[in-house]
């Protein structure tokens, strides 16, 4: 075997360009599936995020699945240890895809746990030189699955990548630990000959991203070079893929992961409103980004209060909104139990607040790393007293900045706090992303009262709304208090009136019913009137559509309806789902959407497909069980 | 002391009518509230800022229906949250002058993270902190800060909990203000008040408050008439430490602590009373004065501590200020298009 560790010299490279033409097929691929998995300190998640960065600027759709543990390192070796991020790349894509096509394992802990992930005849990157005894002790194979039949069936390219990277990076004389983080670079650059990218892509990420630490530019620039002419040069890799570009709408795109987009969104909206942001929030898992990103944008007069506790995170961002920033706070399941109590104040004072909730595996600390729609319920109804709020779940990485800008629209604009429930999957994973114009955006006009108003009173409201005022402190003229206890229509002054109580309940009702008016249709994907209706929401998006389309195809009677408006729900949503003889709603909890519907349209039957495993749906499952319902008479 | 420049300043001289709010106030005849509510609608156009640029903030209990009373911006919370409620006011908008009404059951138990947190940071705010040992909206059960043995509802057989002294907690939480007020002294809560007021920082004064219905005389031992004299010691910056009936009383600094002497005994004079320095950097003295509490020593009242420190909310709106001199992102179009970003035609 030949082995490089210096750049290549020009007639090397046009040598080995006329060897790859000749050995290897370039296939053309609609789309690929490939998942890195390895410890949870192998730098999986940057590999992937690089890779998938690189399919976007190679001109492709994308979709990411970030898959880790809720332990910053596991136990190295073992199967509890493993992290993986999968991409999907194509023509056009809506999920990161059920199988690979591609797996990339750094170790055997990592292929015990992906292997039923990979697809039969699919092929396996694997590292020769963590194969030792020990690891495939501790990995929980009875002998080494590389030497046994474990991978029939599969092509199996074993690379001494530890060993080759040592190598290739020796004359650099970094310490061996420096030297063997850059294994994951080596396979990076295997992939990159097996998708023909253009290393640059690389070789310029790594100039950003270390800029304070020039030796690790070179070292993984070295690493991915050595990788690509490693893959180049033995015969393993047999095929290398084109896939074609991506067939989207005209503009300027870019990559984006949800949680991102939703800090995004929100600046925007606060460009466009003109109402300063303030993010009260504390840290959690999988929430955190979205404060960590608002944290980086000062210049954008973003004010970002890293609070005490998730509580702090509420009740400073509800004093921010009485002083009229434009509030949010950022949390996942376990914090928005914590906010409860605090969010039926913002409902009882009627001021404008987003709290997002990035939902992961419940109950309790449940599966903090993994995904689940679970929170629905809680959402809608876990608060003391009569409490409606706005809800908004949004589906997919990129729409996470329209449904962000959208709910702090609607938010301000009725005076009602609202919550918008991403989760996991779509906070973390990412897709392309149509960079738009904040001009181009809806125009946001909050209600905020005029100065020295004589007309001005806390609680009179617009009758056609129901929305009051937001009287700003620092205004001349408009003195006024508001708080929990409950308050007299029109004057706000405290009242424990029994009439007036129930009142008041039913206008902060109807105020948030009436944003209904203000809201789009529900659609519908496929035919008006079918046989079967698939009803999905939030952050399955991708997955159930690309089981419906697929099926659709087939020439199956299927439509989809993917709710993106909870509370309240479209106005038409009573009538379209008359339309189909069959209704199943898929969810990602033990079936909560399903059960609002329920109790909402209680003249229709709703079947339900439900997975709470902390994984997102795949494809083949949804549309095994489509069938299923499509064959029953 | 620098005034606070912040909040912007009242062109016309406004009286105490002008904060009178037109509500009924229902707190029990008698009770210690009515006097600190008329030192606040006192202090209030003294301080000089424009009456829109007052917002009080209060939590639950009986101190907590404050904002109702008095004709600011007001809002009142839920249990414990007032202190973080105000944080997101202040920073919000740095323009307001933010005052908090609090209770030893709503700041010193439910809302005790909030209050040490707000303090360790410095906001601007300035927080009453009504302590009359007892929860009184509930009728009458122990507080953080009820005296050990202390009998109430839930401690028929006297209270197994070692008490919170606030000032101890504010100091501990690197508080730079601290001061204790008594409500049958208006006077000297309206002077504190004002010089809470001044201060820039978290203010902390804590109001030694009266329950008449559940906790009659739990303050008797400072406010008596015979007794008070002995057992209070009125701070006065740049003033020695004299107390007592005669005026003859004082204390020293020993190696080991404070020492109560009398003048005249064994030749000490004023001059070797330990003199008030309520800006000292160091709060070493600050928080030996804040734990004397009486049989052995006298209570300190007035301010204890007003240090100069740095505000969590000047620091926000110079961190924004500097970020702008020479950002590259101006506007979120700015954002959305830098780094990777690639044209489908």
């Amino acid at each position: 075997m030949s082995f490089k560790n210096k750049p290549l010299t020009l007639p090397e490279i046009i040598y080995n360009k006329f060897m790859t033409q000749k050995k290897n097929k370039v296939v053309t691929k609609e789309d690929v599936v490939v998942k890195f998995v390895g410890d949870s300190g192998d730098g999986m998640q940057l590999t992937g995020n690089l890779f998938s960065d690189t399919a976007a600027l190679e001109g492709n759709d994308l979709a990411n699945f970030p898959d880790y543990p809720a332990e910053i390192r596991g136990p190295h070796n073992t199967v509890a240890g493993v992290s993986g991020f999968q991409v999907h790349i194509g023509k056009r894509v809506y999920s990161s895809g059920d199988l690979c096509d591609v797996l990339v394992a750094m170790n055997p802990a990592s292929l015990k746990a992906n292997l039923k992930w990979a697809k039969k005849g699919g092929t396996i990157i694997t590292d020769l030189d963590a194969y030792d005894e020990k690891a495939v002790e501790k990995s929980g194979y009875s002998s080494n699955p590389l030497e046994d039949n474990t991978l029939q069936g599969y092509n199996v390219i074993k690379a001494p990548i530890t060993t080759l990277t040592k190598d290739a990076l020796k004359h650099l004389n970094l310490d061996p630990k420096t030297a063997e983080k850059s294994r994951n670079m080596f396979a990076l650059g295997m992939m990159y000959f097996m998708f023909n990218w253009k290393q640059e892509i690389a070789f310029d990420f790594f100039a950003k991203k270390f800029k304070k630490k020039p030796e690790l530019i070179e070292s993984n620039k070295i690493a991915l070079q050595a990788g690509f002419n490693y893959a180049e040069t033995v015969e393993a890799i047999s095929v290398t893929y084109n896939v074609p570009a991506a067939t989207l709408e005209k503009g300027r795109y870019r990559n984006i992961s949800g949680n991102v987009a939703t800090a995004w969104g929100f600046l925007a909206a606060s460009e466009r409103s003109g109402r300063p942001l303030f993010l009260g929030s504390y840290p959690i898992t999988p929430a955190t980004e979205i404060l960590m990103e608002l944290a980086k944008y000062k210049s954008l007069g973003a004010k970002v209060f890293q609070a005490e506790d998730e509580i702090a995170g509420i009740c400073s961002a509800i004093g921010a909104s009485f002083a009229g920033s434009m509030a949010l706070t950022t949390t996942s399941g376990p914090g928005l139990s914590l906010k409860s109590e605090a969010i039926g104040l913002a409902v009882m004072t009627e001021l404008p607040l987003v709290i997002v909730d990035v939902q992961r595996g419940g109950p309790s600390t449940g599966l903090p790393t993994k995904s689940e729609q679970s929170d629905l319920m809680q959402a809608l109804f876990g608060r003391n007293g009569e409490c409606p709020v706005l809800i908004i779940a949004a589906s997919s990485p990129s729409d996470c900045f329209m449904s962000a800008y959208e709910i702090a629209k609607l938010s301000m604009e009725h005076m009602t706090p609202a919550i918008l429930l991403t989760d996991g999957y779509i906070g973390q994973g990412s897709e392309l992303f149509k960079i738009p114009k904040v001009a181009d955006l809806a125009e946001i006009k909050p209600p905020i009262a005029e100065p020295n108003d004589p007309d001005y009173k806390p609680f009179k409201r617009n009758p056609k709304t129901l929305v009051r005022k937001w009287a700003l402190p620092g205004t001349e003229g408009l003195r006024h208090r508001v708080g929990g206890l409950e308050k007299e229509n029109i004057t706000g002054n405290v009242s424990m009136n029994a009439e007036n109580h129930q009142l008041m309940t039913e206008l902060r009702y109807n105020k948030v019913m009436k944003i209904a008016d203000h809201l789009p249709e529900q659609q519908i994907f496929g035919a008006a009137e079918n046989d079967l209706l698939v009803v999905s929401w939030g952050g399955t998006f991708g997955a159930v559509h690309t089981a419906v389309e697929e099926m659709i195809n087939e020439g199956k009677p299927v439509s989809h309806a993917h709710f993106k408006y909870i509370m309240p729900l479209p106005k038409n949503t009573e009538s379209l789902l008359g339309k189909y003889k069959k209704i199943i709603v898929c969810e990602l909890n033990a079936g909560q959407f399903v059960n609002y519907l329920r109790m909402n349209f209680p003249q229709y039957k709703y079947r339900q497909y439900n997975k709470i495993q902390g994984l997102p749906f795949n494809v083949s499952e949804l549309k095994d069980a489509f069938n299923k319902i499509i064959k029953e008479k | 002391m620098e005034e606070n420049l912040t909040v912007d300043r009242t062109r016309v001289p406004l009286g105490k009518e002008d904060f009178v709010s037109d509500q009924m106030v229902k707190w029990c005849p008698g009770c210690g509230d009515h006097a600190i509510l008329s030192s606040l609608a006192n202090v209030f156009p003294k301080i000089g800022y424009r009456k829109e640029n007052f917002c009080v903030v209060s939590g639950i209990g009986c101190s907590s229906r404050f904002p109702y009373y008095v004709n600011t911006y007001g809002f009142h919370g839920i249990h414990g949250r007032a202190n973080a409620i105000a944080t997101g006011v202040k920073v919000s908008n740095p323009h307001l002058s933010v005052w908090v009404a609090t209770g030893d059951g709503d700041s010193m138990a439910i809302g005790g993270n909030h209050f040490i947190h707000i303090i360790r940071r410095n906001v601007d705010i300035n927080i009453m902190l009504f302590n009359n040992q007892i929860y009184g909206l509930t009728k009458g059960q122990y507080s953080p800060t009820s005296p050990m043995g202390s009998v109430t509802k839930t401690s028929p057989q006297g209270t197994i909990e070692h008490p919170f002294n606030p000032g101890e907690l504010v100091l501990g939480a690197q508080g730079t203000f601290f001061a204790r007020a008594v409500d049958t002294n208006p006077k000297l809560m309206t002077e504190i008040m004002f010089e809470a007021a001044k201060h820039d920082g978290t203010s902390v004064v804590e109001i030694l408050q009266n329950c008449v219905i559940f906790n009659e005389g739990a303050h008797q031992v400072i406010t008596s008439k015979d007794l008070r004299d002995e057992h209070q010691l009125i701070l006065k910056n740049g003033e020695p430490m004299i107390f007592g009936k005669n005026k003859d009383k004082g204390l020293i600094l020993r190696p080991h602590g404070l020492e109560i002497v009398t003048l005249g005994q064994y030749g000490i004079t004023e001059q070797d009373l330990l003199v008030h320095d309520q800006y000292a950097q160091d709060p070493g003295i600050h928080l030996m004065l804040a734990k004397m509490t009486p049989p052995y020593f006298p209570i300190a009242l007035g301010v204890i501590r007003s240090a100069l420190f740095p505000t969590y909310d000047d620091l926000v709106e110079e961190q924004i200020k500097r970020s702008k001199v020479n950002a590259v992102i101006k506007n979120v179009d700015d954002l959305m298009n830098s780094g990777d970003t690639w044209e489908i035609k």
